[in-house]
């Protein structure tokens, strides 16, 4: 029988949730790192002993943890995140020049062939890589040539958030920035263009549709797919069927379109998920109601999930890396939020259940089936 | 010379130690040459204390010795005599910032 391991990042450690296939019956270990904001906890699929861990602090700045029993034990590895020759400036949130200053690694994405290589999105936002399991770090300067003066701080932060690997194709790379928007590279990371036509930022932008600046939340490709890509940007869902050439919306009935993260059904390429949130100035769901939302048809039209979700009262957020999709063959979906809980649906989502109620803040949630 | 640096808990943890460090600190003592000699016995701090390229403190550490602070001290100045001697510690503190 499968196990099912999530890796739950939080604003106070980490924590590991292990089931078997059923995922009805949750062990919880943890705090890992108790205290320390994990941004980010993820396992390499080349080895799934093998994880990675974004371990920081307004204190004490940035680590990253690496284990090679499955969390048992940790090794802090390299924090040397520097960038390539003079960094410059960006766009500060009072539309004056900032300079470039590394704070945190925000997403860790390790190569599906390779556990010692990984990409980390960091804040400011760039993207690095190791090749050497995170004894050394090296920046890909490419990205931010393209346009980074005009780049600006989202709410969060001006963080490189999301990291969508091409399995067909090494050397075709996507990346979201907020507040910057969505970049591709096809050669491996060193140069890069913008891939954001089709967004439109009416609120956020002087120019809706510039070609840099927007604020997405995040991306999520089916492996099978790879030119079909779906968005959630700040407001409005999103869709390309070229490899991010062009996008068109698909926020459909949606009871709104802001929020932060969206995936991919693991067997079904049109079957997508988001979490709707009520706006940028209400971090929280429509109505007081925890719903899910899935479409079964690429985007347009969707269906609330709300079997076992609070639907009263509930005003929690699901961060931008806190949902994931498992690979067994009844599809598993979890979500973590803002209020401490981990929800599992072991079908798709038709029915949740909560794995645990009661942890610190939920910044990632990751899994992986054994 | 033989000193004694005291770690906030979070950093005690991420070393892998209890309790009080002992360093061998070349002389004269100052606070560079003591975080030298720290990151160098713990490279799994370089980067908590101050910042990995400049060197400067991080804006939320504090360093403490004797009663006195001495996170404004040039980073070049000698530390004072009870911690170059080893009798008191040299206290790295996470600044307090919070309710």
């Amino acid at each position: 029988m499968s196990e099912v391991r999530v890796l739950v990042g939080t604003r106070k450690g980490a924590f590991i949730l292990r089931s078997d296939e059923n995922r009805k019956s949750w062990t919880v270990d943890g705090p890992h790192f108790p205290g320390w904001e994990i941004y980010h906890i993820t396992g390499t699929p080349a080895d799934p002993n093998r994880l990675y861990a974004s371990q920081s602090s307004g204190w004490f700045g940035q680590v990253i943890q690496r284990s090679d029993d499955a969390g048992k034990t940790w090794e802090a590895m390299n924090n040397e995140f520097t960038y390539t020759g003079d960094p410059g400036t960006h766009q500060w949130y009072d539309g004056t020049q900032h300079p470039w200053e590394f704070k945190r690694v925000w997403n860790l994405a390790p190569s599906p062939t390779d556990p010692d290589m990984v990409y980390a999105g960091v804040e400011d936002a760039a993207l690095f890589q190791t090749n050497d399991g995170g004894k050394s770090w090296r920046e890909l300067p490419g990205l931010r040539e393209v346009k980074g003066n005009l780049w600006q701080p989202g709410a969060g932060g001006m963080c490189l958030h999301t990291i969508v690997l091409n399995p067909e194709d090494s050397k075709r790379i996507f990346v979201a920035i907020s507040a910057a928007g969505a970049f591709r590279t096809d050669d491996g990371g060193e140069t890069w263009r913008p891939v954001n036509e089709g967004l439109k930022s009416e609120y956020e932008l002087p120019d809706s549709a510039a070609e840099v600046g927007h604020c997405v939340h995040s991306i999520a490709m089916h492996p099978s797919r790879p030119n079909i890509l779906f968005m959630q940007k700040h407001w409005d869902v999103m869709r390309t069927d070229n490899g991010g050439e062009s996008w068109h919306e698909i926020s459909g009935n949606l009871p709104s379109d802001f929020g932060f993260p969206i995936a991919v059904h693991a067997h079904e390429p049109d079957t997508i998920y988001v979490v709707p949130i009520t706006s940028d100035s209400y971090h929280y769901p429509p109505d007081g109601k925890l719903r899910v939302y899935r479409s079964r048809s690429g985007g347009n039209e969707w269906e609330a999930l709300t079997n076992g979700l609070p639907q009263e009262n509930c005003y929690v957020n699901v961060l931008r890396n806190a949902l994931a999709i498992d690979s067994l063959d009844s599809c598993g979906v979890y979500f973590g939020t803002t209020g401490g809980q981990v929800y599992v649906s072991s079908d798709s989502g038709d029915n949740w259940m909560p794995i645990v109620h009661d942890l610190p803040p939920v910044l990632s949630v990751e899994v992986q089936v054994l | 010379m033989i000193i004694k640096v005291t770690l906030p808990t979070h950093l005690r943890t991420l070393a892998q130690v209890t309790g009080t460090v002992t360093l061998d600190v070349p002389e004269p003592v100052t606070q560079r040459a003591i975080l030298d000699a720290l990151e160098a016995a713990y490279p799994m701090l370089r980067g908590t204390v101050r910042d990995m390229s400049s060197k400067e403190r991080r804006p939320f550490i504090r360093f403490f010795a004797c009663g006195e602070d001495l996170s404004h001290q040039p980073s070049d100045a000698p530390v004072p005599g009870e911690v170059a001697a080893g009798s008191e510690p040299f206290r790295i503190i996470g600044a307090m910032a919070g309710g």
